[in-house]
């Protein structure tokens, strides 16, 4: 016997199911309880607050933000962080079209695994942009796929995200109602709250244990 | 198996021990309270119910999404591997490794892994397995077991882990929590780089996607899933959920039970290797579902809702009894009152007999469980299997002859009444001499009636 046909078994004689009773998953399941619909809790609250809760969230958990008008205003507003550094970006079409990935300083267009994680290594900043951002606890969403890769917001200690006021949503509950199944999308969906961090030696909080210590928003107001 | 006795009264007598572990598991309730206050999270209590419902009704048709959770990990190009023990799931990835010729892996957190003795297991045969989040780090290079579900190295100070270091890693007696930071960050950074395969825990499987969730802090584990060339989780059976949209359930309340935190630094949504239009990513990903008694808990109806556990951490952290014993007095890498219950479940009665009792069934943990198992009531029930089991097996002789002698008496009504006249007589001297004198010193005790209910009822009649 198989261990998936042993594991299969014993679970069927734990739940007491009938000798020849069919596989349940050509069946609806059924059960002393029913499954629930899907309650999601998403605010009315008016969108156009949402930059500003985004703003408060996000710095509260350590990280710095920027609001620019638009995406001309993007170069002078990371000009600073930029100095004497040497940057990763990724592919998306927001930064092309906000002129970062033209900068000196900034390499782009990757699209080879492993010259991509060499370079992220060696990187001083990873520059993203987010497919969408959450209100309530600043967050950033990231789908991995051709505009955007895992590890340009991982391996670098610093990350900033340059992205549009309209893609901040209100919170997880309405992520999930846009995306109600992320893996049909992408092998990676990630979401980033805060900058890398343990408490684990003392409970004393450390940033920046192996993903980023240091974290930017650039919010473009129009795009 | 009996209560660590001696090494229980070490840790209740260690006053920087004692004080490590108020301060941490204290944090964690300030922190905790302060996010599922009413204003914080007013649908708290919603949530915990819903998040029962759905437990319960995953686990009670655990085979259908099992099923559908395997063919959608299969859809999306993954492979899933069935263990039903701990060797199982390591003889897969040794195997694994030896057909890729891979000579280390990364592993992010996980405590079912710990549960198999994973890296114990590869490490026999030459597969080193590097733990890369901090704590775990720290007590893999200092051979130890967690403390804690949540945070494994609570135990130790900054010093105990300079300590560690200057002996495992040759760095001069580095005491500031921020460079020993670093210095664990280049250390394991190199090793990330290296390695081929990355194995990681799931907090969630997510049948309607065949997808995984990943629930951390430092980076390490969206490190270890997505630098190495192959990615391998592993988890429980009774980790799946129906659907992702049931995530904002889970999520809005795992963060908040465990550490205080709406959310953690990163939730990873995983499925299968990376797709043909990504850059980065594993080309492999392998998902390994673990039996390892599950299914014998399952079995028992009402047992069967330890496994709704999500593994937060807050049953320990608000367990009086955890708070003074510490983590390592418990048999096994599960600790606290969840522990309590899943361990002698795993093992069997048999062993670990003392655990049902190590509980002031105060009701603390089943207060702040997120997803509202009874962890007194399983406490009780197992406490009545446990003296089912003694009782059946090898009773106490004393114990059975006081039994059979008070069954002679009672259905001997003579002696019976003569001797309930002699308790009368007698019983007012318990609180002067014997062993209760101290016990009876504090109490009142009830006066012994005049006459007993044959006495009276004999009086009775006759006056009728």
């Amino acid at each position: 016997m198989t261990a998936r046909e042993q594991i299969f078994g014993d679970i069927r004689k734990a739940l007491k199911r009938a000798v020849g009773q069919p596989t349940l998953f050509e069946t609806a399941p059924s059960s002393s309880q029913e499954l629930p619909a899907p309650t999601l809790r998403i605010p009315l609250s008016d969108r156009n607050l949402f930059a500003d809760l985004f703003v408060q969230k996000f710095e509260n958990l350590g990280g710095r933000s920027f609001r620019v008008r638009d995406t001309w205003a993007v170069v002078p507003a990371i000009t600073e962080l930029l100095t004497q550094k040497s940057a990763v970006a990724s592919n998306s079409p927001f930064l092309r079209k906000c002129g970062v990935t033209g900068l000196a300083q900034v390499q782009a267009g990757f699209t080879d695994r492993d010259q991509l994680k060499e370079a992220c290594a060696a990187a001083d900043l990873g520059i993203t942009s987010v497919d969408h951002a959450l209100a309530a606890t600043g967050t950033f969403v990231m789908l991995s796929g051709p505009h955007e890769a895992r590890l340009v917001s991982l391996l670098p200690p610093v990350h900033i995200a340059i992205f549009p006021r309209s893609r901040i949503l209100a919170n997880l509950d309405e992520l999930l109602s846009i995306l109600p199944r992320p893996a049909d999308q992408t092998s990676s969906m990630v979401l980033i709250t805060g900058p890398s961090r343990t408490a684990d030696i003392e409970q004393i909080l450390v940033r920046g244990v192996h993903g980023p210590g240091e974290i930017y928003a650039v919010i473009v107001d129009e795009e | 198996m009996k209560a660590p006795e001696t090494e229980i009264r070490q840790a209740i007598n260690d006053p920087a021990l004692q004080l490590a572990i108020y301060t941490a598991t204290g944090r964690f309730i300030d922190g905790r309270a302060s996010v599922v206050s009413a204003e914080a999270l007013p649908d708290y209590q919603a949530l915990r119910n819903e998040a029962n419902a759905i437990k319960k009704h995953t686990i009670e048709n655990l085979d259908y999404y099992l099923e559908q959770l395997e063919s959608n990990v299969i859809a999306q190009g993954g492979q899933v591997v069935y263990c039903r023990t701990g060797q199982e799931a390591a003889d897969f990835v040794l195997d694994l490794a030896k057909k890729r010729g891979v000579h280390m892996l990364v592993k992010s957190k996980s405590m079912t892994s710990e549960e198999i003795q994973f890296n114990e297991r590869l490490e026999e045969h030459q597969l080193e397995a590097v733990e890369t989040d901090l704590g775990e780090y720290i007590l893999q290079i200092a051979h130890q077991r967690p403390y804690h579900i949540v945070a494994p190295a609570l135990h130790l100070t900054r010093y105990d882990v300079a300590d560690v270091f200057t002996k495992e890693l040759g760095v001069e007696n580095e005491v500031v929590i921020e460079k020993q930071t670093k210095i664990a960050r280049s250390v394991l950074r190199q090793k990330f780089l290296e390695a081929d395969i990355g194995v990681s825990g799931a907090n969630f499987l997510i049948a309607d996607s065949g997808a995984i969730v990943v629930v951390e802090n430092e980076g390490n584990a969206r490190l270890s899933t997505s630098a190495p060339k192959i990615h391998i989780a592993i988890a429980g059976i009774e980790k799946v959920i129906p659907r992702a949209q049931d995530l904002a359930v889970f999520l809005n309340l795992l963060g908040r039970s465990a550490t205080g935190q709406p959310l953690t630094a990163y939730t990873s949504f995983l499925s299968g290797p990376r797709r043909e239009s990504e850059i980065d990513g594993p080309d492999e990903f392998y998902l390994l579902l673990l039996d390892n008694g599950r299914t014998k808990l399952l079995a028992d109806p009402e047992k069967r809702q330890s496994l709704y556990c999500i593994r937060c951490g807050a049953c320990l952290n608000h367990c009086p009894v955890y708070r003074k014993i510490g983590g390592h007095n418990y048999p096994w890498v599960y600790s606290g009152p969840i522990g309590a219950i899943i361990t002698p479940q795993f093992h069997g009665v048999n062993q670990d007999t003392w655990l049902p009792f190590a509980s002031s069934l105060c009701g603390a943990c089943a207060e702040v469980c997120p997803v509202k198992i009874e962890i007194p009531k399983l406490l009780l029930k197992l406490r009545a299997e446990v003296v089912e089991v003694k009782r059946t097996e090898a009773s106490d002789g004393l114990e059975r002859l006081a039994f059979q002698l008070f069954a002679w008496i009672a259905t001997h009504p003579k002696i019976n009444i003569l001797l309930a006249s002699l308790g009368s007589v007698f019983f007012p001297l318990v609180p002067k001499i014997g062993p209760l004198k101290k016990w009876a010193s504090q109490r009142t005790l009830p006066e012994p009636a005049k006459q007993n209910f044959h006495q009276w009822w004999a009086s009775r009649r006759r006056s009728v």
